[in-house]
């Protein structure tokens, strides 16, 4: 096919003479900013005086993180009854915040791995510290798994070892896969981000002028000296992880979807979980992205390297997970009656109108209803709104665990064990302080490691271009 | 220190603009240097051909990490489920390749990665944090806005006055010698 219109005959002449036109894209970078100019504002984050929003940030995130420390405290103190958990509701909360803070770690892959394949060069710009969120995100998930344990100090039970009596981990268990797939999934984004840093921790050491940061950025830059033998070796290892990590964060979230798919409880066992999982975990973890950079673009005034192209692209992003979601929801219904199952069909009519259905109606509103609006350009430019439509986006896809975990183990099989569940406060202390957790990891990234990869953006500048004129 | 007991590393020249040094990379290569390297603040796009650079060596470690992980995915489950305290579970085989598959599949991924991330300082040969280079005073610009091509003492064809003219005829600017 490609060769068939050089030997056609039929080839008007003039195709030879023409030649196409060049397509207009939207630059990457706006006000024709310079190398040093990017240098200067990455660096000059981490190089300034704390500013006083900062420390006053950093005093509430600790303040709300004590919440995590006193709830979790108080559970290994007493025991996991002191979460709403009781039969027949023996996932709480704990296992929706679980998914919750681990679908979120999702847009960080998917923008530094997916992107990076699919060479969509305005990843470029926001794709730190959206693998930061990732990393941090993951953090707070895997606080929940391994406190629902109960007592917390098994927690090694789970990990490939023999307890006292010589007995295993259990392999054909979805949780123990579960372990192998979120520690896995940490790790090599914790390399990923790692690796992507040394050339900018590099500049920050070069830039240098007291000691102790000299130091400091010494020892994380491993002496990396730009050397092109280097960066083709540097290339080759970041182009692999991005090529491991696009099947590991698709394998992450179908693995997370497994805990609940290879279950038999009604509204759990359906094939439809992994892809609805993943697109709904890509869906709510670029909600977060736009919710983080959206304040620290206004911040420290990212505007020529964040700029409206980044953030229509991501609000499209935004737009198809969500509507993707919105299919998988209609899907569920289908199958559900087309299943013939009854207990199948009543989990589903029972989660639309049963006694939850304040929180499926709150779930199809936020994920559904409210990225419809990124459809018209003028939500998209308005970044206050975008951000509003964030953070809707953040509180439906928590809704989204919340309906699936809760509403299937309420009202299974037996209607003489139903139940109604209610988290208890230590439950909602636990989870709150979750955010200020994250809080305190992110200021702290934010104040001491390079916010964009500045090489990564110098790399897409034009003017680095080596046959540019 | 005394000048005759100073070791030489090599001359080193900047470059301001990236099609300048890009097409000074080529004149080096074509002249057939061997040891030499030009030190940028971001990789520059086809500058692996313009230095003449093999393919980079970092997949063999990937391939070898994958694999190894796998065959301990593998010899994990196996000894853990099948051989150590076999369990029957629901009548099945003690082992088989498919239930423990996630386990196989994010171990192949785990070990991978370890493979190119470490590969990746091994044929970088780092951490190394007392290179001659740092010496240099404007080497610090390197990672900022400056592109540097050095060539060094250890290859054949290295003579002081005339790599340095060299370099001259290159365009570079700021040529120096580098002490080790």
């Amino acid at each position: 096919m490609a060769h068939a219109h050089d030997s056609s005959p039929e080839r008007p002449a003039i195709l030879d003479k023409v030649r196409p036109a060049e397509l207009p894209r939207s630059p990457l970078i706006l006000n024709n900013r310079g190398f040093h100019w990017i240098t200067d504002k990455v660096c000059g984050i981490v190089e300034e005086e704390t500013p006083l929003w900062w420390k006053i940030m950093f005093g509430v995130a600790l303040f709300v993180a004590s919440f995590t420390f006193l709830g979790l405290g108080y559970l290994v103190a007493t025991g996991t009854g002191t979460w709403g958990l009781r039969s027949p509701v023996g996932w709480g909360w704990a296992i929706v915040n679980f998914v919750f803070w681990v679908g979120i770690g999702h847009a960080g892959t998917l923008i530094s791995a997916i992107l990076c394949l699919l060479r969509q060069k305005w990843r470029t710009s926001i794709n730190r510290a959206a693998e930061a969120m990732t990393i941090f995100a993951v953090c707070c998930a895997g606080l929940f798994p391994l406190f629902h344990v109960g007592r917390v100090w098994f927690g090694w039970w789970l990990l490939p070892l023999p307890n006292q009596n010589g007995i295993w981990p259990q392999f054909r268990s979805p949780l123990e896969w579960d372990v192998f797939a979120v520690s896995t999934y940490f790790t090599v984004s914790t390399l990923f981000w790692y690796m992507g840093m040394i050339p900018d921790l590099g500049t920050i050491r070069d830039r240098a002028t007291t000691w102790w940061r000299k130091a400091f950025y010494s020892v994380l830059a491993m002496g990396w000296r730009g050397g092109n033998r280097q960066w083709s070796n540097f290339e080759m290892a970041y182009l692999l992880l991005a090529g491991l990590s696009t099947p590991l964060v698709l394998s992450v979230h179908t693995i997370v979807s497994f805990d609940f798919a290879v279950s038999n409880v009604p509204g759990w066992h359906t094939t439809i979980f992994p892809p609805y999982f993943v697109a709904g975990a890509i869906f709510s973890g670029f909600a977060m992205v736009l919710t983080l950079m959206l304040p620290l673009r206004a911040i420290y005034r990212l505007h020529d390297v964040i700029n409206q192209y980044h953030i229509d692209n991501m609000c499209k992003i935004i737009l198809a997970t969500g509507t993707m979601v919105g299919y998988a929801y209609a899907t569920e219904f289908f199958i559900a009656a087309y299943s013939g199952n009854s207990f199948e069909k009543f989990a589903f009519v029972n989660r639309a109108f049963g006694q939850y259905a304040w929180a499926y109606w709150i779930m199809v509103s936020c994920n559904v209803i409210t990225p419809q609006l990124f459809w018209f350009k003028k939500v998209r430019e308005n970044h206050s709104l975008v951000w509003i439509i964030c953070l809707f986006v953040n509180v439906g896809m928590w809704f989204e665990r919340f309906v699936i975990t809760i509403t299937s183990l309420a009202n299974d099989y037996l209607p003489s064990s139903w139940g109604y569940y209610s988290p208890t406060i230590v439950d909602i202390f636990t989870f709150f302080g979750t955010f200020g957790f994250f809080s305190v990891l992110f200021l702290l990234f934010v104040r001491f490691l390079p916010l964009l990869p500045m090489a990564e953006v110098k790399m897409v500048a034009p003017q680095a271009d080596p046959h540019a004129h | 220190m005394n000048e005759r007991n100073e070791r030489i590393h090599g001359v080193a020249c900047t470059f301001r603009k990236v099609s300048d040094v890009f097409h000074a990379a080529e004149k080096v290569r074509d002249a057939g240097w061997k040891n030499w390297d030009v030190h940028t603040p971001f990789p520059i796009h086809g500058m692996d051909q313009a230095m003449g650079l093999p393919r980079s060596p970092v997949p063999r470690l990937t391939l070898l990490g994958g694999v190894t992980g796998f065959i301990t995915g593998c010899l994990l489950t196996w000894y853990m489920n099948s051989y150590d305290y076999p369990l029957i579970v629901g009548g099945k085989p003690y082992w088989s390749v498919i239930f423990p598959f996630p386990v196989l599949y994010e171990c192949t991924i785990l070990f991978a990665a370890f493979g190119t991330f470490f590969g990746q300082f091994i044929f970088n040969r780092l951490p190394r944090h007392n290179h001659p280079l740092f010496d240099l005073p404007h080497f610090a610009r390197v990672s900022d806005d400056t592109f540097m091509i050095v060539l060094e003492a250890r290859d054949p064809r290295f003579h002081l006055d005339e790599s340095r003219n060299f370099l001259q005829s290159l365009g570079g600017q700021e040529i120096t010698v580098i002490r080790d």
